[in-house]
């Protein structure tokens, strides 16, 4: 028998998509163990999301809700999790492997001496011990990754985006546990949140992708893609190459040195393909390539392909997305 | 302010990857070996950092011999020291050990600041910058795309999913790069040449205060146990763009009724 515990992560009062899928990954691990599955969440003002955390499986809730946690600190939100772990006994313990979960995940492990099952793509436990997968060398290979026998508490960070989100088929009793974490020292603090610009939706989050590369030819063609990702619910994309030429901020590259993403639709329009680029989008489930080269590499990772000029070919898409919803 | 900046030594991202006949790790033969690109973001910050208020930038990796040529490379751009801790004969390290190891080290060097990449290219964990902080008992900020130094603190950008975080932080403290910081320079004809006449440091677990039976073999956590090259995609799917109309069409019809995704 062994409890899962899953760190919970909430912006402005809603939980991310990301843990819910990170919680129904736990519930079925912790079928699998006969364990029970726990939540931990940090915040202000937030007690009242434990019932949509038991929907999803949750026999216990914990809950650090304190002013000092309004805004993530790296600090207090470990504080959150060490205490959850230490009520709880689990011998695995998830966090999607967002900003905030990559920042908690391996700080809390360092603190328990062990080290992160990070960004898994496949995650399964076998008597006891839990076993994923993940793309290593910029996705040019992948690694079967386990938890040794001399770990006596197990850390890993599903990717999100992977894993399906699912209600439980038996909701849990979400028994909310208040956590009292005492007088907090907190050194690195988040002192404020920019949001991106309204209804933006972040490449790495996003379940479909529409990507501009150097062939849009500037920063006056974003329009043209937009308006494909706004019909296909996309977000949008772009390559380092138009990133440095300033057409667009960073936050929306794809590659080795922007995010690495693996949404079940990627569209990459005018991209040639470098291994960087693939470096973030190679594990994407469906790739379309629109390009003017039939030689550009992209095609070799493509799904699908059309060869021609994205200027005509995109306007021509965003109408039979149209047409397809219609 | 004396700065450390940590960083790995991985293939060259253009590098093909072959496995090894281990099956867990990769064939070294005909690799290119680089400083990982998001440590040159660090080493960039450093240096600026350094050359506007004084002190020294150490640079600090964990690896083969190999690596020295990444240290002399940190020289030549304007790092006063180097240091080495030897990975030889030691096997699978999990990242709890690298993060022991360099703590070990950097706790008998004087450091305000910490510098590190967001990723080690290569392993791509991405979680050695929190737990080194941890093991050294130091605040973090990981992500990091802008700095402001105000006395004894700064204010850093970072980089969230679909938002900015502005992180205060007191120093001393562990940073982590990430693209878009600074521009990481050249290194001159003269800093190659200084860099030749420097000493680089070699250490070895027992200097870092770890036995090294506590992390490799069957004491690291979490291992690797089998190294594979993705499964090769099925060959595109083209079709022809000459009716754009008629392309995109028959486009949104596979992703919706062949491949499932609309
Ligand atoms: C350390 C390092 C890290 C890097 N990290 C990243 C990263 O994170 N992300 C990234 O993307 N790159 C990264 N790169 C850069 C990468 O090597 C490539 O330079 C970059 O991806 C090229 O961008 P692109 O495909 O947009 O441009 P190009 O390679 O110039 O390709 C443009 C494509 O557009 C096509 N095209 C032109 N006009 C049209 C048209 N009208 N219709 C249709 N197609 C058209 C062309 O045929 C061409 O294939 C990195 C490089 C290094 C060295
Ligand atoms: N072998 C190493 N030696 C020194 N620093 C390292 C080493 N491996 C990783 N790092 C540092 O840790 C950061 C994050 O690496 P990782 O958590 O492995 O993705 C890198 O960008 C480096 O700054």
């Amino acid at each position: 028998m062994s409890n899962v515990l899953v760190f919970i992560e909430q912006r402005d009062g809603k939980i991310r998509k990301s843990s819910l899928e990170a919680l129904t990954l736990g519930n079925s691990l912790s079928k699998k163990t006969s364990g029970a599955l726990g939540a931990v969440i940090a915040g202000s003002g937030i007690s009242g999301l434990a019932p949509e955390l038991a929907a999803y499986g949750a026999s216990r809730v914990f809950v650090a809700d304190k002013p000092d946690l309004a805004l993530f600190s790296s600090e207090g939100y470990t504080a959150a999790l060490d205490a959850a772990a230490t009520a709880f006994n689990p011998s695995i313990v998830l966090a999607s492997a967002t900003a905030m979960g990559r920042d908690v995940a391996p700080r809390f492990a360092a603190r328990r001496g062990v080290s992160v099952l990070s960004d898994v793509m496949s995650l399964d436990v076998a008597n006891g011990r839990i076993t994923g997968e993940r793309p290593v060398y910029s996705g040019k290979a992948r690694v079967a990754v386990t938890a040794a026998e001399s770990a006596a508490i197990q850390v890993a960070t599903p990717r999100p985006n992977v894993f399906p989100a699912s209600k439980a088929d038996a909701p849990g009793a979400g028994e909310v546990v208040n956590l009292d974490l005492g007088t907090l020292t907190i050194r690195a603090k988040v002192v404020k949140i920019q949001a991106a610009e309204a209804g933006e939706i972040d490449v790495a989050e996003a379940d479909k992708i529409v990507t501009g590369g150097r062939g849009i030819k500037g920063p006056e063609s974003w329009p043209v893609l937009r308006a494909l990702c706004t019909e296909l619910g996309a977000a949008l994309g772009a390559s380092r190459a138009a990133v440095d030429a300033g057409w667009i901020g960073h936050e929306h590259q794809v590659g080795q040195t922007g995010k690495v993403v693996s949404p079940s639709l990627y569209i990459a329009c005018g991209v040639s393909g470098a291994i960087q680029h693939l470096a973030g989008m190679g594990s994407s489930k469906v790739i379309v390539a629109i390009n003017k080269d039939p030689e550009a590499p992209i095609f070799k990772v493509a799904t699908y392909g059309i060869v021609g000029d994205l200027f005509q070919i995109l306007p021509a898409m965003t109408e039979a997305a149209k047409k397809l919803k219609a | 302010m004396n700065h450390i900046v940590c960083f790995a030594y991985v293939p060259d991202t253009e590098t093909k990857i072959k496995v090894a006949a281990d099956g867990v790790s990769i064939d070294e033969a005909d690799v290119k070996w680089i400083v990982s690109p998001y440590d040159e973001y660090a080493l960039e910050e450093a240096l600026k950092t350094k050359e506007a208020t004084g002190g020294t930038v150490t640079a600090l990796t964990f690896g083969p011999a190999r690596a020295d040529t990444g240290l002399r490379e940190c020289l030549a751009r304007g790092a006063d020291e180097a240091v080495r801790i030897a990975s030889d004969g030691l096997g699978q390290v999990d990242s709890l050990g690298v993060a022991r190891l360099l703590a070990g080290v950097i706790k008998t060097l004087p450091h305000d600041v910490v510098w590190m990449g967001n990723k080690g290219v290569g392993t791509d964990a991405q979680v050695l910058v929190p737990m080194l902080a941890e093991l050294l008992d130091l605040p973090h900020v990981n992500l990091v795309t802008k700095l402001e130094w105000k006395d004894g603190a700064i204010v850093a950008h970072r980089e969230i999913e679909g938002a900015e975080e502005i992180v205060e932080m007191s120093l001393p403290g562990v940073i982590g790069a990430t693209k878009g910081l600074n521009e990481p320079r050249y290194a001159s004809l003269k800093g190659i040449m200084a860099a030749k006449k420097k000493v680089i440091a070699v250490k070895t677990p027992a200097d870092a205060g770890v036995e090294p039976a506590t992390i490799a073999g069957p004491a690291a956590h979490v291992r690797w146990t089998k190294l594979e090259l993705p499964p090769a995609r099925q060959a595109v799917k083209l079709i022809p763009g000459d009716d754009p109309a008629k392309a995109a069409t028959e486009l949104l019809n596979l992703l919706k009724n062949e491949a499932k995704v609309l």
